[in-house]
């Protein structure tokens, strides 16, 4: 088991590298690609925890629709510009500052904590304790999460949506 | 032989019987049937436009598909200059799989032997499928995208833009399933059905979403806009010629048999027929294997109905596709699904 677990997060991590690193091709279709495999890798991680639930949402939610839409939206915009593009100062900057912070919280977290200490319950990742907690523990952080999706899609439709012409046609 | 069975551990020989029913369920039962349900499709057809079809291959044209096969090996495979070769390569490999790996968790029998009649029994197994399923899009959108010309594209961006869309009313129509079952495991469901009435019968809304969705996402008439040969040539796989051709081809029927599994054992209550106990786990291999043959003859029975919708309907328009999917079938399933936790609050609600 030890093994998977090293070669799973080996592979996410190269695959998660060469999402926003590649070396070879900048092309955008690529790097969804690469964070399709980066997002399976990570399923494997958590089925090797036994939480085969979130492990097949993290599938299907992910790579099976978030990632197609962005295809979709790659695919409809001119990707040759993107292409030609090197890597840009500014964006290299920020990412970096925003990977540093990440990493700073990660090790003060893990220097903080001792072993055993704080762990999860053994099958917090299955169905059913999963779905009890949203509805008891987490209800309001859960709410909100849903009311901050709805309003991003009621603004993504207002947003798209041409001004209203004339009758429509039928 | 014996001997050196039992020495082993249980990992092991668990890992021995997964590999063995890999291997049969996939070379002899799966890649047959693909193989024969396109020459089922060709004779069908003919049928109904009242011609004869493929019958000079061996008696009644049975040998057709091994013709096919040597045709499409020996056909030149040509890759366009223009193409982006990578994905053209990877994309007929990626629409082939996914169909393939959904039928890892289909219970297709109840024991054999000593063994469960099925390869995976995931106890998330719906979640399994579907997640599975809906990475089928990549091999059509790839397919779109390496081909670097204008109708394989089109095909591409309809495909996703279909495909997402009934992904989600077929999700949503099997939650009620589920809220009945009250187990995401496929082997579950089947042992609800056993000792009840069919879910068919208490879900016949939901079952209807998931059929015209199961059409939307096996790409078939009336739902096959990204290949729509009058207006696209042939879609996302116009570029296509030769064995990676076929794959697309025959990626079709495994996600049709893939699909059909999937009803049989949602509501048509898989391996179970409710007369001279057909419906309890098999004791014998002989009852074993029966069952497993009940099974493929409902799968059969949904092959057959989709070969026959394909020759009897026209094809939808790209804009009532998206509004069948969105204002009738998504609002219909969240309906269903209320009006089934209303039922089971009154029912069983504490």
């Amino acid at each position: 088991m030890e093994i998977l677990f090293y070669i799973f997060s080996t592979l996410t991590l190269l695959c998660g590298a060469l999402v926003v690193f590649n070396p070879f091709s900048r092309n955008p279709v690529t790097s969804a690609m690469f964070l399709v495999l980066t997002i399976i890798c990570m399923s494997g991680l958590f089925v090797l925890l036994k939480a085969f639930f979130l492990a097949a949402v993290q599938i299907l939610v992910y790579a099976g629709a978030v990632i197609v839409l962005f295809l979709f939206v790659i695919m409809l915009l001119n990707i040759k510009e993107e292409e030609r593009q090197r890597f840009r100062k500014f964006g290299t900057f920020l990412g970096a500052a925003a990977v540093a912070g990440l990493a700073w919280i990660l090790v003060t977290t893990v220097m903080n904590s001792r072993a055993g200490e704080r762990s999860v319950a053994n099958n917090a990742g299955e169905t059913k304790p999963l779905g009890e907690l949203l509805f008891t523990n987490y209800v309001l952080p859960f709410e909100i999460v849903s009311l901050l999706l709805l309003v991003a899609m009621v603004g993504c439709i207002l947003l798209s949506k041409t001004p209203e012409t004339e009758e429509e046609t039928e | 032989m014996t001997d050196w069975f039992t020495s082993l551990t249980p990992n092991e020989q668990f890992a021995i019987f997964s590999l063995l029913k890999i291997m049969i369920a996939v070379f002899t039962v799966v890649l047959p049937m693909v193989a024969y349900s396109v020459v089922a499709e060709r004779r069908i057809s003919a049928l109904i436009q009242d011609r004869i079809g493929p019958n000079r291959v061996g008696p009644f044209g049975l040998l057709q598909p091994a013709a096919d096969g040597l045709k499409f090996i020996l056909k030149e495979d040509f890759t366009p200059a223009y193409a982006r070769k990578v994905y053209f390569w990877l994309a007929p490999a990626v629409a082939m799989v996914p169909a393939l790996l959904t039928l890892a968790v289909i219970p297709f029998g109840s024991q054999l032997g000593s063994q469960k009649a099925v390869i995976a029994d995931l106890n998330v197994g719906i979640l399994f499928t579907f997640g599975i399923v809906s990475l089928s899009v990549y091999g059509i959108v790839l397919a779109g995208y390496a081909s670097n010309s204008k109708y394989p594209f089109l095909g591409g961006i309809r495909s996703s833009a279909q495909m997402i869309s009934y992904e989600i009313a077929m999700g949503l129509s099997v939650v009620p399933v589920f809220m009945l079952v009250g187990d995401l495991n496929l082997s579950a469901v089947i042992d609800y059905q056993k000792s009840g009435a069919w879910l068919i019968l208490k879900q016949p809304i939901a079952f209807v979403i998931f059929l015209v969705a199961a059409f939307a996402e096996t790409n078939r008439l009336p739902f096959d806009m990204p290949e729509a040969e009058s207006e696209l040539v042939g879609g996302y796989h116009t570029e296509y010629s030769s064995m990676k051709f076929a794959l697309f081809f025959l990626g079709e029927y495994a996600a049709m048999i893939a699909v059909s599994a999937m009803m049989v054992v949602l509501f048509l209550g898989g391996w179970t027929l409710p007369f001279a106990g057909l419906n309890e786990t098999a004791t014998s291999l002989g009852m074993g294997l029966l069952q497993v043959g009940i099974f493929i003859g409902k799968l059969l029975l949904f092959m057959g109905l989709f070969i026959w919708v394909r020759w009897m309907l026209p094809r939808f328009r790209y804009d009532q596709l998206m509004d069948i999917g969105w204002k009738r079938f998504v609002p219909l399933a969240i309906a269903n699904i209320v009006v089934t936790a209303i039922y089971l609050y009154l029912t069983h609600g504490k």
